[in-house]
Protein backbone atom coordinates (compact mmCIF):
# COMPACT_ATOMS: atom_id res chain seq x y z
CA UNK A 1 0.00 0.00 0.00
CA UNK A 2 3.12 2.18 0.40
CA UNK A 3 4.52 1.80 -2.70
CA UNK A 4 3.57 4.66 -4.18
CA UNK A 5 5.15 6.90 -1.74
CA UNK A 6 8.41 5.28 -0.45
CA UNK A 7 9.59 4.94 -4.32
CA UNK A 8 9.20 9.11 -4.77
CA UNK A 9 10.13 9.75 -0.99
CA UNK A 10 13.78 7.92 -1.90
CA UNK A 11 13.57 10.37 -4.97
CA UNK A 12 12.92 13.22 -3.00
CA UNK A 13 16.13 11.88 -0.66
CA UNK A 14 18.23 11.24 -3.52
CA UNK A 15 17.66 14.39 -5.74
CA UNK A 16 16.67 17.16 -3.46
CA UNK A 17 17.61 16.70 0.09
CA UNK A 18 21.23 15.08 -0.49
CA UNK A 19 22.20 17.47 -3.18
CA UNK A 20 20.36 20.52 -1.00
CA UNK A 21 22.61 18.86 1.82
CA UNK A 22 26.11 19.45 -0.33
CA UNK A 23 25.43 22.93 -1.17
CA UNK A 24 24.12 23.70 2.66
CA UNK A 25 20.54 24.90 1.20
CA UNK A 26 18.98 22.66 3.23
CA UNK A 27 17.41 24.87 5.58
CA UNK A 28 16.32 27.65 3.11
CA UNK A 29 15.37 24.71 0.89
CA UNK A 30 12.44 23.64 3.16
CA UNK A 31 11.68 26.69 4.58
CA UNK A 32 11.24 27.93 1.09
CA UNK A 33 9.25 25.06 -0.47
CA UNK A 34 7.09 24.59 2.60
CA UNK A 35 6.01 28.43 2.49
CA UNK A 36 5.27 27.73 -1.20
CA UNK A 37 3.65 24.38 -1.00
CA UNK A 38 1.88 24.85 2.60
CA UNK A 39 -1.59 25.76 0.97
CA UNK A 40 -2.22 23.47 -1.62
CA UNK A 41 -0.53 20.67 0.39
CA UNK A 42 -3.01 21.23 3.23
CA UNK A 43 -5.81 21.07 1.37
CA UNK A 44 -4.60 18.02 -0.81
CA UNK A 45 -4.59 16.40 2.78
CA UNK A 46 -8.13 17.15 3.94
CA UNK A 47 -9.76 16.71 0.97
CA UNK A 48 -8.37 13.05 0.50
CA UNK A 49 -8.24 12.13 4.13
CA UNK A 50 -11.94 12.81 5.39
CA UNK A 51 -13.80 12.92 1.50
CA UNK A 52 -12.28 9.83 0.13
CA UNK A 53 -14.54 7.51 -1.78
CA UNK A 54 -13.94 4.43 -1.25
CA UNK A 55 -14.55 3.26 2.09
CA UNK A 56 -12.73 -0.28 2.63
CA UNK A 57 -10.73 -0.02 5.86
CA UNK A 58 -12.38 2.94 8.48
CA UNK A 59 -9.57 4.39 10.16
CA UNK A 60 -11.94 6.83 12.50
CA UNK A 61 -16.03 7.98 11.96
CA UNK A 62 -16.39 11.65 13.76
CA UNK A 63 -19.38 12.61 12.86
CA UNK A 64 -20.43 12.26 9.58
CA UNK A 65 -17.03 12.10 8.30
CA UNK A 66 -14.91 9.34 7.45
CA UNK A 67 -11.43 8.64 7.78
CA UNK A 68 -10.00 5.66 5.33
CA UNK A 69 -6.83 4.40 5.17
CA UNK A 70 -6.98 4.51 1.95
CA UNK A 71 -7.78 8.47 1.64
CA UNK A 72 -4.19 9.01 3.71
CA UNK A 73 -2.09 6.81 1.98
CA UNK A 74 -3.51 8.40 -1.06
CA UNK A 75 -3.22 11.33 0.66
CA UNK A 76 0.64 11.21 1.44
CA UNK A 77 1.30 9.99 -1.80
CA UNK A 78 0.27 13.03 -3.25
CA UNK A 79 2.00 15.36 -0.40
CA UNK A 80 5.18 13.28 -1.83
CA UNK A 81 5.11 14.32 -5.01
CA UNK A 82 4.28 17.93 -3.92
CA UNK A 83 7.54 17.55 -2.12
CA UNK A 84 9.29 16.55 -5.31
CA UNK A 85 8.29 19.01 -7.25
CA UNK A 86 8.73 22.59 -4.86
CA UNK A 87 11.77 20.87 -3.55
CA UNK A 88 13.49 20.54 -7.16
CA UNK A 89 12.33 23.29 -7.80
CA UNK A 90 13.25 25.46 -4.77
CA UNK A 91 16.62 23.41 -5.09
CA UNK A 92 17.69 24.89 -8.25
CA UNK A 93 16.45 28.09 -7.51
CA UNK A 94 18.76 28.28 -4.41
CA UNK A 95 21.92 26.77 -6.28
CA UNK A 96 21.25 28.53 -9.80
CA UNK A 97 22.44 31.93 -10.56
CA UNK A 98 20.31 33.10 -12.94
CA UNK A 99 23.07 34.63 -14.91
CA UNK A 100 24.50 31.26 -15.42
CA UNK A 101 21.29 29.82 -16.74
CA UNK A 102 21.10 32.47 -19.08
CA UNK A 103 24.65 32.15 -20.34
CA UNK A 104 24.25 28.41 -20.24
CA UNK A 105 20.89 28.00 -22.36
CA UNK A 106 22.69 30.61 -24.85
CA UNK A 107 25.71 28.10 -25.45
CA UNK A 108 23.07 24.83 -25.77
CA UNK A 109 22.00 27.62 -28.55
CA UNK A 110 18.38 29.02 -26.76
CA UNK A 111 17.77 32.18 -28.26
CA UNK A 112 19.19 35.01 -26.12
CA UNK A 113 15.37 36.19 -25.54
CA UNK A 114 14.43 33.22 -24.09
CA UNK A 115 17.17 32.95 -21.86
CA UNK A 116 16.19 36.37 -20.84
CA UNK A 117 12.56 35.58 -20.10
CA UNK A 118 13.77 32.45 -17.83
CA UNK A 119 16.34 34.73 -15.89
CA UNK A 120 13.70 37.36 -15.88
CA UNK A 121 10.86 35.46 -14.50
CA UNK A 122 13.29 34.00 -11.33
CA UNK A 123 14.60 37.57 -10.80
CA UNK A 124 10.62 39.01 -10.83
CA UNK A 125 9.86 37.79 -7.72
CA UNK A 126 12.67 39.16 -5.39
CA UNK A 127 12.04 42.72 -7.09
CA UNK A 128 8.25 42.89 -6.77
CA UNK A 129 8.48 42.34 -2.90
CA UNK A 130 11.99 44.76 -2.92
CA UNK A 131 9.49 47.20 -4.96
CA UNK A 132 6.28 46.82 -2.96
CA UNK A 133 8.55 47.27 0.77
CA UNK A 134 9.50 50.47 -0.90
CA UNK A 135 6.29 51.71 -1.45
CA UNK A 136 4.77 49.97 1.45
CA UNK A 137 7.26 52.24 3.48
CA UNK A 138 6.39 55.62 1.31
CA UNK A 139 2.80 54.80 1.59
CA UNK A 140 3.11 54.40 6.12
CA UNK A 141 5.25 57.58 5.56
CA UNK A 142 2.23 59.53 4.35
CA UNK A 143 0.03 58.18 7.10
CA UNK A 144 -1.31 55.02 6.08
CA UNK A 145 -2.25 52.59 8.39
CA UNK A 146 -0.70 49.20 7.48
CA UNK A 147 -0.92 47.47 11.60
CA UNK A 148 -3.69 46.19 13.57
CA UNK A 149 -6.30 44.32 12.41
CA UNK A 150 -7.39 42.00 9.38
CA UNK A 151 -9.75 44.88 8.28
CA UNK A 152 -7.22 47.79 8.69
CA UNK A 153 -4.63 45.28 7.27
CA UNK A 154 -7.04 44.63 3.90
CA UNK A 155 -7.57 47.85 3.80
CA UNK A 156 -4.17 48.88 3.15
CA UNK A 157 -3.16 46.52 1.04
CA UNK A 158 -5.17 48.61 -2.02
CA UNK A 159 -2.57 51.28 -2.58
CA UNK A 160 0.66 49.42 -2.13
CA UNK A 161 -0.98 46.73 -4.97
CA UNK A 162 -1.79 49.15 -7.49
CA UNK A 163 1.47 51.15 -7.44
CA UNK A 164 3.75 47.91 -7.33
CA UNK A 165 1.43 46.61 -10.56
CA UNK A 166 1.92 49.81 -12.31
CA UNK A 167 5.29 51.00 -11.28
CA UNK A 168 6.45 46.91 -12.66
CA UNK A 169 4.86 47.72 -15.76
CA UNK A 170 6.21 50.51 -16.26
CA UNK A 171 9.91 49.50 -15.22
CA UNK A 172 9.05 46.71 -17.98
CA UNK A 173 8.65 49.26 -21.00
CA UNK A 174 11.76 51.36 -19.93
CA UNK A 175 14.10 47.87 -19.61
CA UNK A 176 12.77 46.99 -23.03
CA UNK A 177 13.59 50.13 -24.65
CA UNK A 178 17.07 49.89 -22.80
CA UNK A 179 17.73 46.55 -24.16
CA UNK A 180 16.48 47.29 -27.44
CA UNK A 181 18.73 50.41 -27.79
CA UNK A 182 21.58 47.89 -27.10
CA UNK A 183 20.40 45.52 -30.13
CA UNK A 184 19.48 43.16 -27.35
CA UNK A 185 16.42 41.91 -30.64
CA UNK A 186 19.18 41.68 -33.32
CA UNK A 187 18.61 38.05 -34.81
CA UNK A 188 21.91 35.71 -34.41
CA UNK A 189 23.95 34.63 -31.74
CA UNK A 190 25.60 36.81 -29.30
CA UNK A 191 29.49 37.61 -28.49
CA UNK A 192 29.87 35.29 -25.23
CA UNK A 193 32.80 36.15 -23.18
CA UNK A 194 33.03 33.57 -21.08
CA UNK A 195 31.23 29.83 -20.22
CA UNK A 196 29.74 28.64 -17.04
CA UNK A 197 32.33 26.26 -15.55
CA UNK A 198 30.74 22.26 -15.85
CA UNK A 199 32.92 19.72 -14.07
CA UNK A 200 32.87 15.90 -14.20
CA UNK A 201 31.07 15.72 -11.18
CA UNK A 202 28.53 18.07 -12.33
CA UNK A 203 28.07 16.01 -15.59
CA UNK A 204 28.05 13.28 -13.80
CA UNK A 205 25.70 13.89 -11.54
CA UNK A 206 23.70 15.27 -14.46
CA UNK A 207 24.00 11.97 -16.41
CA UNK A 208 22.74 9.65 -13.56
CA UNK A 209 19.49 11.98 -12.65
CA UNK A 210 18.67 11.48 -16.23
CA UNK A 211 19.14 8.05 -15.79
CA UNK A 212 17.66 7.85 -12.86
CA UNK A 213 14.61 9.45 -14.29
CA UNK A 214 14.26 7.09 -17.52
CA UNK A 215 14.70 4.62 -15.00
CA UNK A 216 11.91 5.11 -12.69
CA UNK A 217 9.73 6.37 -15.73
CA UNK A 218 10.14 2.45 -16.76
CA UNK A 219 9.88 1.07 -13.47
CA UNK A 220 6.28 3.10 -13.67
CA UNK A 221 5.29 1.73 -16.31
CA UNK A 222 6.03 -1.73 -15.34
CA UNK A 223 3.97 -1.41 -12.44
CA UNK A 224 6.40 -2.20 -9.83
CA UNK A 225 5.91 1.80 -8.26
CA UNK A 226 2.47 1.89 -8.13
CA UNK B 1 25.37 62.67 -39.33
CA UNK B 2 22.54 62.67 -37.91
CA UNK B 3 19.39 64.18 -39.51
CA UNK B 4 15.56 65.09 -38.32
CA UNK B 5 13.52 66.53 -40.93
CA UNK B 6 10.19 68.64 -40.05
CA UNK B 7 9.47 65.33 -37.64
CA UNK B 8 6.15 65.27 -35.99
CA UNK B 9 5.38 62.71 -33.46
CA UNK B 10 2.09 61.26 -31.56
CA UNK B 11 2.12 58.60 -28.75
CA UNK B 12 -0.27 55.90 -29.74
CA UNK B 13 -3.43 56.68 -28.25
CA UNK B 14 -2.20 59.95 -27.20
CA UNK B 15 -4.85 63.27 -29.12
CA UNK B 16 -2.34 65.46 -29.54
CA UNK B 17 1.19 65.43 -30.79
CA UNK B 18 4.81 65.50 -28.61
CA UNK B 19 6.58 66.60 -31.46
CA UNK B 20 5.69 69.30 -33.82
CA UNK B 21 7.80 70.24 -36.87
CA UNK B 22 11.16 69.38 -35.63
CA UNK B 23 14.39 69.85 -37.70
CA UNK B 24 17.55 69.27 -36.43
CA UNK B 25 20.94 68.58 -37.97
CA UNK B 26 23.68 66.76 -35.65
CA UNK B 27 27.04 67.33 -37.15
CA UNK B 28 30.16 65.07 -36.64
CA UNK B 29 31.70 66.03 -33.06
CA UNK B 30 29.04 68.24 -32.63
CA UNK B 31 27.08 68.34 -29.10
CA UNK B 32 23.75 69.59 -28.97
CA UNK B 33 21.90 70.52 -25.84
CA UNK B 34 18.11 70.58 -25.32
CA UNK B 35 16.30 72.17 -22.65
CA UNK B 36 12.91 72.99 -22.20
CA UNK B 37 9.84 72.76 -19.20
CA UNK B 38 8.46 69.36 -18.42
CA UNK B 39 6.42 67.66 -21.23
CA UNK B 40 7.97 70.06 -23.84
CA UNK B 41 9.07 67.01 -25.63
CA UNK B 42 12.69 66.68 -24.87
CA UNK B 43 12.73 62.66 -23.98
CA UNK B 44 10.18 61.85 -27.58
CA UNK B 45 12.87 63.77 -29.39
CA UNK B 46 15.79 61.04 -27.99
CA UNK B 47 13.11 58.48 -28.71
CA UNK B 48 12.53 59.84 -32.12
CA UNK B 49 16.33 60.21 -32.95
CA UNK B 50 17.30 56.90 -31.65
CA UNK B 51 14.68 55.20 -33.43
CA UNK B 52 12.79 53.72 -30.47
CA UNK B 53 9.70 55.70 -31.41
CA UNK B 54 7.47 54.71 -33.58
CA UNK B 55 9.59 51.44 -33.93
CA UNK B 56 9.37 50.00 -30.11
CA UNK B 57 7.02 52.53 -28.85
CA UNK B 58 4.57 52.94 -31.62
CA UNK B 59 3.13 56.03 -32.28
CA UNK B 60 2.31 58.10 -35.32
CA UNK B 61 5.38 59.93 -36.85
CA UNK B 62 5.28 62.51 -39.96
CA UNK B 63 8.63 63.85 -41.23
CA UNK B 64 12.00 61.82 -41.73
CA UNK B 65 15.07 60.83 -39.64
CA UNK B 66 17.97 60.22 -41.42
CA UNK B 67 21.31 59.01 -40.73
CA UNK B 68 24.11 59.78 -43.17
CA UNK B 69 21.53 61.55 -45.67
CA UNK B 70 19.40 58.04 -45.73
CA UNK B 71 16.00 57.78 -44.76
CA UNK B 72 16.48 55.42 -41.60
CA UNK B 73 12.83 53.62 -41.45
CA UNK B 74 13.58 51.01 -43.31
CA UNK B 75 16.30 50.15 -40.48
CA UNK B 76 15.30 47.61 -37.63
CA UNK B 77 16.42 49.05 -34.19
CA UNK B 78 19.67 46.42 -33.68
CA UNK B 79 20.42 48.08 -37.16
CA UNK B 80 19.90 51.41 -35.76
CA UNK B 81 22.31 50.86 -32.69
CA UNK B 82 25.15 50.18 -34.90
CA UNK B 83 25.16 53.88 -35.43
CA UNK B 84 22.94 55.54 -32.16
CA UNK B 85 23.35 54.49 -28.50
CA UNK B 86 20.79 55.82 -26.19
CA UNK B 87 21.10 56.55 -22.59
CA UNK B 88 18.13 57.43 -20.08
CA UNK B 89 17.51 58.96 -16.96
CA UNK B 90 16.89 56.22 -14.59
CA UNK B 91 19.81 54.04 -14.32
CA UNK B 92 18.12 50.63 -12.77
CA UNK B 93 15.88 50.17 -15.99
CA UNK B 94 18.94 50.65 -18.35
CA UNK B 95 21.06 47.61 -16.70
CA UNK B 96 20.61 44.10 -18.83
CA UNK B 97 20.07 42.29 -14.87
CA UNK B 98 22.02 39.61 -17.07
CA UNK B 99 25.66 40.45 -16.07
CA UNK B 100 27.39 39.43 -12.74
CA UNK B 101 29.61 42.17 -12.74
CA UNK B 102 29.91 45.83 -14.44
CA UNK B 103 32.41 44.42 -16.58
CA UNK B 104 30.06 42.01 -18.10
CA UNK B 105 27.28 44.95 -17.94
CA UNK B 106 29.32 47.51 -19.58
CA UNK B 107 30.30 44.50 -22.87
CA UNK B 108 26.58 43.41 -22.75
CA UNK B 109 25.52 45.81 -25.89
CA UNK B 110 28.59 45.01 -28.29
CA UNK B 111 27.80 41.17 -27.34
CA UNK B 112 24.67 41.38 -28.68
CA UNK B 113 25.78 42.90 -31.80
CA UNK B 114 28.14 39.84 -32.51
CA UNK B 115 31.12 41.82 -32.32
CA UNK B 116 34.82 39.77 -32.09
CA UNK B 117 35.48 38.95 -28.87
CA UNK B 118 38.79 41.03 -28.36
CA UNK B 119 37.03 44.32 -29.95
CA UNK B 120 34.54 43.49 -27.51
CA UNK B 121 36.90 43.05 -25.02
CA UNK B 122 39.30 46.18 -26.39
CA UNK B 123 35.76 48.72 -26.26
CA UNK B 124 34.70 47.56 -22.60
CA UNK B 125 38.35 48.73 -21.05
CA UNK B 126 38.45 51.23 -22.90
CA UNK B 127 34.75 52.46 -21.67
CA UNK B 128 35.52 51.31 -18.26
CA UNK B 129 38.60 53.65 -18.38
CA UNK B 130 36.66 57.13 -19.84
CA UNK B 131 34.44 56.85 -17.04
CA UNK B 132 37.08 55.86 -14.49
CA UNK B 133 34.56 52.79 -13.11
CA UNK B 134 37.92 50.34 -13.15
CA UNK B 135 37.21 50.04 -9.01
CA UNK B 136 33.45 48.76 -9.60
CA UNK B 137 34.17 46.45 -12.84
CA UNK B 138 33.89 43.24 -10.59
CA UNK B 139 31.19 44.29 -8.73
CA UNK B 140 27.28 43.00 -9.00
CA UNK B 141 25.73 46.03 -11.37
CA UNK B 142 22.34 45.50 -9.49
CA UNK B 143 24.21 46.48 -5.77
CA UNK B 144 25.63 49.80 -6.69
CA UNK B 145 24.47 52.90 -6.11
CA UNK B 146 21.90 54.72 -8.79
CA UNK B 147 25.16 57.43 -9.30
CA UNK B 148 27.59 54.37 -10.20
CA UNK B 149 24.82 52.32 -11.94
CA UNK B 150 24.54 55.71 -14.32
CA UNK B 151 28.26 55.45 -14.96
CA UNK B 152 28.65 52.01 -15.42
CA UNK B 153 25.11 52.79 -18.16
CA UNK B 154 26.77 55.48 -19.84
CA UNK B 155 29.98 53.09 -20.00
CA UNK B 156 27.44 50.11 -21.65
CA UNK B 157 26.79 52.84 -24.32
CA UNK B 158 30.18 54.02 -25.05
CA UNK B 159 31.33 50.56 -25.65
CA UNK B 160 28.64 50.56 -28.25
CA UNK B 161 31.51 53.12 -30.12
CA UNK B 162 27.94 54.87 -31.33
CA UNK B 163 28.35 57.19 -34.22
CA UNK B 164 25.45 59.24 -32.46
CA UNK B 165 25.07 59.28 -28.93
CA UNK B 166 21.52 60.67 -27.19
CA UNK B 167 21.63 61.05 -23.57
CA UNK B 168 18.11 61.99 -21.54
CA UNK B 169 19.41 63.70 -18.30
CA UNK B 170 22.35 61.43 -18.39
CA UNK B 171 23.65 62.99 -14.78
CA UNK B 172 20.51 63.53 -12.93
CA UNK B 173 21.34 61.23 -10.14
CA UNK B 174 25.05 62.06 -10.38
CA UNK B 175 27.07 63.90 -8.15
CA UNK B 176 29.59 67.32 -9.08
CA UNK B 177 32.23 64.12 -9.43
CA UNK B 178 30.34 62.20 -11.42
CA UNK B 179 28.92 64.69 -13.52
CA UNK B 180 32.70 65.96 -14.55
CA UNK B 181 33.49 62.13 -15.46
CA UNK B 182 30.51 62.41 -17.98
CA UNK B 183 31.19 66.24 -19.47
CA UNK B 184 34.64 65.11 -19.49
CA UNK B 185 33.59 61.54 -21.52
CA UNK B 186 31.56 64.16 -23.61
CA UNK B 187 34.28 66.36 -24.81
CA UNK B 188 36.39 63.07 -25.27
CA UNK B 189 33.98 61.58 -27.66
CA UNK B 190 33.19 64.47 -29.66
CA UNK B 191 36.79 65.30 -30.00
CA UNK B 192 36.81 61.64 -31.49
CA UNK B 193 33.85 62.37 -34.07
CA UNK B 194 31.08 61.40 -32.35
CA UNK B 195 27.88 63.53 -32.92
CA UNK B 196 26.14 64.02 -29.45
CA UNK B 197 22.16 65.02 -28.56
CA UNK B 198 22.20 65.86 -24.63
CA UNK B 199 18.88 66.34 -22.82
CA UNK B 200 19.98 68.05 -19.36
CA UNK B 201 18.54 70.32 -16.51
CA UNK B 202 21.94 70.87 -15.18
CA UNK B 203 22.55 74.05 -17.92
CA UNK B 204 26.38 74.81 -16.57
CA UNK B 205 27.27 71.74 -17.62
CA UNK B 206 24.79 72.31 -21.51
CA UNK B 207 27.43 75.54 -21.30
CA UNK B 208 30.54 73.58 -20.68
CA UNK B 209 29.74 70.84 -23.41
CA UNK B 210 27.71 72.39 -25.95
CA UNK B 211 28.48 73.76 -29.37
CA UNK B 212 24.45 74.25 -30.01
CA UNK B 213 21.58 74.36 -27.19
CA UNK B 214 18.02 74.31 -28.62
CA UNK B 215 15.08 74.63 -26.44
CA UNK B 216 11.55 73.40 -27.11
CA UNK B 217 8.57 74.06 -25.82
CA UNK B 218 5.19 72.45 -26.48
CA UNK B 219 7.19 70.22 -28.92
CA UNK B 220 8.57 73.07 -31.07
CA UNK B 221 11.94 74.18 -31.15
CA UNK B 222 11.83 77.73 -29.79
CA UNK B 223 15.37 78.74 -29.79
CA UNK B 224 18.29 77.59 -31.40
CA UNK B 225 21.57 78.57 -32.00
CA UNK B 226 25.10 79.11 -30.16
CA UNK B 227 25.23 77.38 -26.58
CA UNK B 228 26.25 80.48 -25.47
CA UNK B 229 23.56 83.07 -27.01
CA UNK B 230 20.74 80.88 -26.73
CA UNK B 231 21.69 80.19 -22.68
CA UNK B 232 21.88 83.66 -21.91
CA UNK B 233 18.60 84.29 -24.07
CA UNK B 234 15.76 86.16 -21.83
CA UNK B 235 13.20 84.22 -23.35
CA UNK B 236 14.76 80.61 -21.98
CA UNK B 237 14.39 81.86 -18.27
CA UNK B 238 10.96 82.73 -18.98
CA UNK B 239 10.16 79.44 -20.77
CA UNK B 240 11.23 78.37 -16.88
CA UNK B 241 14.93 77.06 -17.74
CA UNK B 242 17.28 78.05 -15.15
CA UNK B 243 19.94 80.18 -16.26
CA UNK B 244 23.66 79.08 -15.95
CA UNK B 245 25.55 80.07 -12.64
CA UNK B 246 27.54 82.57 -14.07
CA UNK B 247 24.54 84.34 -16.66
CA UNK B 248 22.63 84.19 -13.07
CA UNK B 249 25.28 85.76 -11.44
CA UNK B 250 26.07 88.75 -14.29
CA UNK B 251 21.84 89.47 -14.14
CA UNK B 252 21.59 89.57 -10.47
CA UNK B 253 25.01 91.74 -10.52
CA UNK B 254 23.57 93.96 -13.08
CA UNK B 255 20.35 94.38 -11.21
CA UNK B 256 22.56 95.21 -7.95
CA UNK B 257 24.07 97.73 -9.84
CA UNK B 258 27.61 96.10 -9.55
CA UNK B 259 29.81 97.43 -12.38
CA UNK B 260 30.02 94.42 -15.11
CA UNK B 261 33.97 94.03 -15.07
CA UNK B 262 33.63 93.66 -11.02
CA UNK B 263 31.78 90.37 -11.69
CA UNK B 264 33.60 89.45 -14.75
CA UNK B 265 36.54 89.79 -12.56
CA UNK B 266 35.53 87.55 -9.79
CA UNK B 267 34.37 85.24 -11.97
CA UNK B 268 37.60 84.70 -13.71
CA UNK B 269 39.01 84.73 -10.11
CA UNK B 270 36.92 81.83 -9.14
CA UNK B 271 37.59 79.89 -12.20
CA UNK B 272 41.40 80.22 -11.76
CA UNK B 273 40.86 79.07 -7.79
CA UNK B 274 38.73 76.28 -9.06
CA UNK B 275 41.72 74.82 -11.57
CA UNK B 276 44.46 75.40 -8.80
CA UNK B 277 41.99 73.22 -6.74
Amino acid sequence: MLGGIIGPLILVLLAVIVPALLARVVRDLVRTSLLLTLPIALSALLVNVLFFPAEQQVLLRPGPITVTAEGLVFALEILVRIMAISGAITLFYLTTRPQDLVVDLERRGVSARVAFVANASVQTVPAMVERAQQIAAAQRARGLDTEGSFMRRARGILPIVGPVILGSIAEVEERTLALEARGFTRPGRRTMLWWPTDSGAQRAARWSLIAALIAVAGARIAGRLG
Amino acid sequence: MLTLEAVSYRYAGATRLSLREVSLTLGEGEVVGVVGRSEAGKSTLCLVASGLAPRTLGGTLRGRVLLDGADSSGRAMHEMARDVAIGFQNPGTQLSGVATTVYEEVAFGPMNLGIARDEVLRRTESSIDALAIGALRDRDPDLLSGGQQQLVAIAGLLALSPRHLILDEPTAQLDPAGTRLVSDAIKGLAGGGVSILIVEQKVDLLAGVCDRVIALDEGRVALDGAADQVLRDPALHAMGVAEPSGVRLRRLASEAGLAPEVIAGALRAEAWSSADG
